[in-house]
């Protein structure tokens, strides 16, 4: 028996948590509800953690980490939250890469965490070693090594807020065995909201708004052009009363598809290589182009020296760095455009512009009656993936997610999905992923709390993730597939027609039957040849509960028009391939 | 058109930025023509001093993106005649010739040249200048027995503005520069038991 006054002596025990536990800890003060991932030796602590907290953190395990970083992409895109990627070290970290850029590119908040052997082996060539910070480096907004676990709740807190904040970013922390399993004195969670030498927006300067603002003012032809800046700014409200203000009619790049309902009646298509005729070639008679959170991309331009010379160009972006880029701005409008347009509308006089609207309406109806009616209903031959697609409208209405993997499928989506609601189209914008779609629709299916996610995806993107079935099984997340299936690589054999004289150089795909594939993972399905079984089948796909997959074959060579050609000025569009002589 | 153009970057102190910051040249395949990194004047703050010849318009796109970097404070970009530059060069040369040949005296004295060490069989000397002097020197050294020569990066002064000094100050005072991590556990191997 001890008397009171030796247990005095006895230094109190100091609770110890590891560094594992630490990112547990961080991963609920972040409000993660969700991780997309796969474990292995490097990061064995972390999941050892994360074991203890599955009652507040769901982990989604993947078939490969691709398709962990693709999910998570798809999450963060429809749920405006950060998505969070586990992966250990070696082969799970280089499999992040093609993620990463594609995140990088499409300004995706991403928190990615990896393994990384123990400190002392660093530099060794150990099992599982690879330089993780400097392979990641070009393709990430910010990442760091941890080495203690001390280090692992600050570094953790820096990563969300850089991820999240300003022009948004996947960061990846990569994390040493050592410092997972280290034991250290119970440390608090505090989260970042400062970095000194690091600016999430710039300083908005009235002086380019009051410039701005006499350039609306002024114009005859006014034109506003967006992109996924509208979105991540959650602007959506404010473009709206900007453009109904000024009446100036608004087209969209892919990334910015959705931010505008598209019944609204200044809507006016899609820009772009494949976009609508209409914002193309009046891109070049404007006097005044309003560019919102895009970045003047070469497949939105063209040729730069063939792209809005005549106009005035009003730039808003977060990023300075996108600034005189690749357009030269005349007047640029630095800051968050939530911020910026308000500003801007506050100061434009209420006008409209019916006669210049008009004219993207002619030409419009003359696109709908070469191109679209054509594509969207034929009377006979094949079915088009442009019908599918109008089909689904028909049923769904607008009020669905549409997610696109890469190619001409990908075009049709974005061309002719009817959307009502923000957030609703997800697709690898920048960098051009083939084999996003699954994935990131299995994270946009966990992500989405109402509207229906449909995952439309060619016969060669969906065989580069096809293993995310095995994902879509165990979770059974209620994604509907449709697989626009024309055996082949669509898009290249399009450009071998177009610009190689026919030589179709490997792009013979052929397909398993992934009716049978899916029923082979316990998803159901149909296949889909005629079109008189269209409708039924896409309505039956969105009554069922889970995940549904529908496969159906549309016309072998179809090209996709209109097209800007490569090498051509946005108004040298053309409707057809008679056109291109 | 292409000229040489001096970029200053002030940074954080941390590990692998170095690799961040060239490899938004290299993507661009624009070469380094030298590149000092050292302290600032604060601790923790770092700055580079990195020259190119290249296009300014293609000079100023760069910059922006090196200042988009979490970890970069401030990045400016310089004309030569809008800064103060030097570099230095060590020379070494045979004691000998120096003896027996009183030309080699008179050239180095005329640069300006400082003997840093002597010894019986050869001198370091060291001049510092511009480029062109530099070039010259070697130039003349070159056929009377030059041992070895080396020359460091450019250091510049911005002459214009006031300098990022005060704005240092700042940013120091606002929020202290966070702690350099690197890594303690190298070389411990044998002190720690894995799997």
């Amino acid at each position: 028996m001890q008397s009171a006054t030796s247990n005095q002596n006895i230094p109190a025990p100091v609770e110890l948590m590891s560094g594992g536990e630490m990112v547990m800890k961080a991963l609920i003060a972040e409000n993660v509800q969700h991780i997309f991932g796969y474990p292995g030796g490097a990061i064995m602590p972390i999941y050892d953690a994360l074991f203890d907290y599955t009652d507040r953190l769901q982990h989604i395990l993947v078939r490969h980490e691709q398709g962990a970083i693709h999910a998570a992409q798809g999450y963060a895109r429809v749920s405006g939250k950060t998505g969070v990627v586990f992966a250990t070290s070696g082969p799970g970290a280089t499999n992040l890469i093609t993620g990463l850029a594609d995140a990088l590119i499409d300004s995706t908040p991403l928190v990615c965490i990896t393994g990384q052997v123990f400190a002392h082996l660093l530099g060794t060539d150990a099992f599982q070693e690879t330089d993780v910070i400097n392979i990641t480096t070009p393709v990430t907004k910010w990442n760091c090594q941890v080495t203690e676990a001390a280090e692992i709740g600050p570094a953790l807190a820096k990563a969300f807020y850089i991820a999240a904040t300003g022009r948004p970013g996947p960061v990846l922390l990569d994390i040493t065995k050592n410092a997972q399993l280290e034991k250290m004195p119970v440390q608090s969670y505090e989260k970042c909201n400062k970095i000194r030498s690091y600016r999430p927006q710039p300083i908005v300067r009235t002086d380019y708004i009051e410039q701005a603002i006499a350039l609306i003012n002024q114009a005859q032809r006014p034109f506003l052009i967006f992109g996924q800046g509208v979105l991540l700014g959650g602007a959506e409200k404010e473009l709206i009363a900007l453009i109904e203000k000024s009446g100036i009619p608004a087209a969209w790049t892919i990334m910015g598809k959705g931010a505008l309902p598209t019944d609204h009646f200044l809507n006016v298509g899609m820009l772009g290589m494949h976009g609508n005729a209409a914002p193309n070639i009046l891109t070049n008679e404007c006097d005044v182009l309003v560019a919102v959170g895009m970045r003047f991309d070469d497949r939105v331009t063209g040729r730069l020296d063939k792209y809005a010379r005549q106009a005035a160009i009003i730039h808003l972006d977060i990023d300075p760095a996108e600034i005189d880029k690749n357009v030269k701005t005349t007047v640029p409008v630095w800051g968050n455009c939530k911020e910026t347009l308000p500003l801007l509308t506050k100061g434009i006089i209420k006008r409209s512009h019916e006669r210049w609207l008009e004219k993207f309406h002619t030409l419009l109806s003359e696109e709908d009656k070469v191109v679209i009616q054509n594509e969207q209903n034929p009377k006979s031959g094949p079915l088009t993936m442009a019908e599918v697609v109008a089909r689904l409208n028909d049923i769904t209405k607008g009020d669905a997610i549409l997610v696109s993997d890469v190619g001409q499928h990908q075009m049709v989506v974005c061309r002719y999905a009817r959307l009502n609601h923000t957030r609703s189209n997800i697709t690898s914008g920048g960098l051009g992923t083939m084999g996003f779609a699954l994935p990131a629709g299995l994270g946009a299916a966990l992500a989405s709390r109402q509207l229906p996610v449909v995952a439309v995806i060619g016969d060669g993107g969906i065989q580069m993730t096809i293993q995310e079935l095995g994902t879509l099984m165990q979770t059974q997340a209620p994604l509907k597939i449709i697989i626009l299936n024309n055996a082949y690589l669509g898009m290249v054999r399009q450009w071998q027609e177009l610009f190689h004289e026919n030589r179709y150089s490997f792009v013979n795909i052929s397909s398993p039957d992934y009716v049978a594939l899916a029923a082979a993972y316990g998803i159901a399905g149909t296949k889909v040849t005629e079109r008189s079984e269209l409708v039924d089948a896409l309505t039956t796909m969105l009554a069922v509960n889970g995940p549904y997959l529908l496969d159906v074959s549309v016309a072998k060579e179809d090209n996709i028009f209109p097209m800007v050609p490569q090498g051509k000025g946005v108004s040298e569009i053309v409707l057809s391939k008679d056109d291109m002589k | 058109m292409k000229s040489e153009i001096t970029i200053t970057v002030y940074t954080e102190n941390q590990v692998g930025l170095l690799n961040r910051i060239a490899i938004l040249f290299s993507r661009r395949k624009i070469n380094i023509e030298s590149l000092n990194t050292s302290p600032s004047e604060l601790e923790g703050i770092h700055r580079f001093t990195i020259v190119v010849f290249e296009d300014e318009e293609i000079v100023r796109k760069l910059a922006r993106q090196i200042e988009k970097q979490v970890d970069v404070l401030k990045v400016y970009f310089n004309t030569n005649d809008e800064i103060i530059w030097q570099e230095m060069a060590l020379y070494k040369v045979p004691a000998d010739i120096i003896a027996e040949k009183v030309k080699v005296e008179r050239l180095l004295r005329e640069n300006g040249a400082r003997a840093v060490v002597i010894r019986k069989d050869y001198i370091v000397f060291e001049t510092t200048g511009q480029r062109e002097e530099i070039d010259s020197l070697i130039a003349r050294l070159q056929p009377l027995g030059l041992i070895e020569f080396v020359r460091s990066a450019r250091v510049a002064i911005i002459k214009a503005s006031a300098g990022f000094h005060s704005k240092l100050l700042e940013f120091e005072q606002q929020q202290p520069g966070p702690m350099l991590s690197d890594n303690s556990y190298l070389g411990r191997n044998e002190e720690i038991f894995t799997m």
